[in-house]
């Protein structure tokens, strides 16, 4: 044998052999495993209402703060009181507690609601880049944080907060900076009355139409970016998104009306109230399982809430082959991360709403209510959050007028007679 | 704008002449109010490299294209003249970088028939499995980006991040690297197969065959695929026998056209050529893939009866001086026949040089093709004609 370069090199290791792919699908259960076994038995400790929990501890501390501050007005007015005078009376625990008291109660939700915007897309997109990794037999972020890379998104966000904020030179400057803006504010506004397990931040009465009205705003922003940036890809990318997020609106508002006729009311805590029971004392009343009607809306709400986030196969809209990424092509660091963050909050919005109308929300399975009714809509959640993530790495992308076909000629007409299904079933 | 030199016909302009000058003008009709100029190119995600294409767009159906090249140009057709004929064998690496084997094999081919010597029988068998092997790394990469540009990721990494890196890996054992591999000489071949190699190749073959189901249910059969690729870009048969388009491209139109068919050393190995009849993106996606098929066969023929003996022929390692004549070789490459004239006048180095690449005449079919399908189309008929700009500039 002549001497050659592998003699030197040494055999080369094969990168992809039959035990190391099954060493990564057993990995990647036990990851799963790690995560949710201990959250899981968190939130059974807790139970029900975590609030409560919060109240205790909040009350306790609340209840120190007062006393340190009696005894410091006390030990003050001793001190003051040697020169005839004395603190007003207002100024006593009682009173500056309770106005703590007041104003945390009042501020938490509003609080929580922008933390949840902010955190929930960091987690989806772990989520998405681990799931997306072992979908296509690589690892994902593996070093930062040390445990699966589970700081990336944060160490990603960093790094855009940090980057230069670009405008184009002959950008519409105004137009270009408001888009992002526009594009999350809905975003925030809609988590509210969705009830997260039992109770909902704020509960509307018409929170149904009311999330479904005000995320459709989203795409004036898409409209704004796509003009504001004087790019021609991106103004091909508004355009699509605007005329594709109109078009599937009027399916997906009417693939969820048989759900409002069979609960008679709009209120997502009442839809969810509705969906609680068995069946026959086995199958949960979630609407999925309601005969053939139920089924018919889940897949339609599915499919144009896919539609609406502008996630494959149909993001026409930032369809990276063609439009180099479509509206946002010239938004750069933080305004670039505000879409990002919008997106994935849309993603968990539209989510969020399917479990409620589809999946029972916080119903649990039978025998399962020992697990607390936030751990199944989160659980829920998730699981649809899983199938965008699944469809995003499975699919082409279609083509912008098979697009609009898919949506006049076939979800419009069977959404319509869901409807007419939905009312012969229900007389 | 003054009048450019150059022969008719052929883009050779600056990026102004060809947005307002007159060269843009004679192409397609002026710019009308309801019609916008869109830019694609050079860079761009999905034009495969530093392609050009200016787009005339009425709302998102093209009106006009026009193909602009030469961003990549590096002279290698000139840089042949200052080297002699065994240094300039790196040099036809560079061109179509995903198939470089073949490359090397066209070059040598042509010096071989120069020099009149012929090539053992073992080194022969070796070209045919790394150039098939290559063929089939080459192809990966077409399905791969093909998925991509349809708007599929998840394939591109499962053909170019794990069965193509198999091919890598092997080739990396071959000859150290793992892109350009210079691996095939005049005379022969750099070196014998290591030990071992020929039970990777084959286990590579097994893998691969069970990797062609799993792109057809993910990719191949995909009816968003379909949607995308059926019937899209159609190049008739008699369209592409004018433009002098070849290989699998011409195949995917319906004609039977191989040069492995007719080549002698081909003819020990039984092999199918894969035809398409329809001659759209989905076709051309399928000859590739067939071919993968069909490849792999000879792979695994060439290394069950692969001949002992020695890898070189006897020609001199340097001061080599073929004979003052002409000499043209081709063979079918990865993207059509891959053909290399050569002229040398009796020195060290040769006089002239040209190579026939496929992915430039290729190239040259976008305008007619393009005209009257989408935005979105253009992206899957440029991503199916499968070009290499390493290759179309040289």
């Amino acid at each position: 044998m002549p001497k050659g370069p592998w003699e030197v090199m040494g055999p080369a290791v094969p990168s992809q052999t039959d035990e190391n792919i099954r060493g990564r699908y057993v990995n990647s259960f036990k990851v799963l495993a790690a995560l949710v076994i201990p959250l899981l038995l968190l939130t059974v400790l807790v139970g029900e209402d975590p609030y409560q929990i919060f109240l205790t501890v909040f009350s306790f501390c609340l209840g120190v703060f007062v006393w340190v501050i009696d005894l410091g007005v006390k030990i003050a007015n001793a001190g003051v009181g040697l020169l005839g005078w004395r603190f007003p009376a207002w100024l006593s625990g009682a009173h500056i507690g309770g106005l703590v008291h007041h104003v945390v109660l009042f501020l938490l939700p509003f609080v929580l609601i922008l933390m949840v915007v902010q955190l929930l897309p960091a987690v989806i997109v772990w989520m998405e880049l681990k799931a997306a990794a072992h979908m296509q037999v690589r690892l994902g972020p593996m070093r930062v944080g040390r445990w699966h890379g589970w700081a990336q998104p944060f160490a990603d966000g960093i790094k855009l907060f940090l980057k230069e904020d670009l405008v184009p030179a002959k950008a519409n400057k105004w137009t270009h900076f408001l888009a992002p803006v526009i594009v999350l504010a809905p975003a925030y506004i809609c988590y509210a009355p969705i009830p997260f397990g039992k109770t909902a931040v704020v509960d509307l009465d018409i929170g149904l139409l009311f999330v479904l009205a005000v995320s459709g705003l989203a795409v004036v922003g898409m409209l704004m970016a796509g003009w504001g940036s004087n790019n021609k890809y991106t103004v091909l990318g508004g355009l699509r998104a605007a005329a594709q997020v109109v078009s599937y609106e009027i399916p997906r508002v009417i693939s969820v009306l048989p759900i409002v006729m069979w609960a008679g009311t709009m209120s997502l805590s009442g839809i969810m109230t509705a969906q609680e029971g068995l069946y026959a004392g086995f199958l949960p009343k979630w609407f999925i399982f309601y005969p053939v009607v139920g089924q018919i809306s889940f897949v339609i709400y599915l499919i144009t809430t896919v539609a609406e986030t502008n996630r494959t196969p149909f993001d026409l809209a930032e369809a990276e082959a063609e439009l180099v990424s479509g509206f946002h092509t010239e938004y750069a660091g933080i305004k670039f991360s505000i879409f990002f963050i919008a997106e994935y909050a849309y993603v968990f919005l539209g989510c969020a709403l399917g479990a409620l109308l589809f999946l029972g929300g916080g119903a649990p399975l039978p025998f399962m209510g020992w697990i607390p009714s936030y751990v199944w809509f989160f659980g829920k959640t998730f699981f649809l959050v899983f199938l965008f993530i699944w469809f995003r790495w499975t699919f082409p992308r279609i083509r912008v007028d098979r697009l609009m076909e898919f949506c006049w000629k076939f979800l419009l007409p069977w959404s319509l007679v869901n409807i007419a299904i939905a009312g012969l079933l229900m007389l | 704008m003054s009048e450019l030199p150059g022969p008719a016909g052929t883009i050779n302009a600056s990026a102004d002449d060809l947005i307002t000058g007159p060269l843009f003008e004679t192409k397609c009709e002026r710019i009308s109010e309801t019609e916008m100029l869109l830019n694609m190119g050079p860079q761009h995600p999905s034009t495969h490299g530093v392609l050009r294409v200016v787009l005339k767009l009425d709302g998102e159906v093209i009106t006009d294209a026009v193909p602009d090249v030469g961003y990549l140009h590096r002279g290698v057709e000139k840089l042949a003249e200052n080297r002699t004929f065994s240094q300039f064998n790196i040099l036809t690496d560079r061109n179509d970088y995903l198939c470089a084997m073949l490359n090397n094999w066209a070059y040598c081919g042509a010096v071989e028939n120069l020099l009149k010597t012929s090539v053992p029988e073992r080194a022969q068998y070796i070209r045919v499995i790394v150039g098939e092997l290559n063929r089939v790394a080459s192809h990966l990469v077409y399905i791969g980006t093909f998925g991509i540009d349809i708007g599929a990721f998840t394939p591109f990494l499962y053909a170019f991040g794990r069965e193509r890196e198999i091919i890598m890996d092997l080739f990396e054992q071959l000859c150290g690297a793992r892109l350009t591999y210079n691996f095939i000489r005049i005379g022969g071949v750099m070196s014998d197969l290591p030990e071992g190699w020929i039970d990777k190749a084959q286990k590579f073959v097994g893998h691969m065959r069970h990797c062609l189901k799993e792109y057809d249910d993910l990719l191949s059969y995909n009816p968003i695929f379909l949607d995308r690729t059926k019937g899209i870009g159609v190049l008739t048969k008699d369209k592409a026998i004018n433009c002098g388009i070849t290989g699998p491209n011409l195949r995917a139109s319906g004609a039977a056209l191989d040069l492995r068919k007719q080549d002698p050393l081909y003819s020990k190995f039984d092999f199918e050529m894969a035809v398409r009849e329809s001659g759209d993106c989905w076709d051309r996606y399928m000859v590739r893939r067939d071919e993968i098929e069909q490849s792999l066969r000879i792979i695994e023929q060439a290394l069950n009866t692969l001949p002992s003996g020695d890898v070189m022929a006897k020609i001199p390692k340097i001061n080599l001086r073929p004979p003052a004549g002409e000499s043209y070789y081709q063979l079918e490459g990865a993207r059509g026949w891959l053909g290399v004239y050569l002229v040398s006048n009796g020195d060290v180095k040769p006089y002239r040089l040209h190579i026939r690449a496929p992915s430039f005449i290729n190239v040259s079919l976008l305008q007619e093709l393009l005209k009257g399908w989408k935005i979105a189309d253009v992206v899957s008929i440029l991503g199916s004609i499968d070009i290499v700009l390493g290759e179309v500039d040289r």
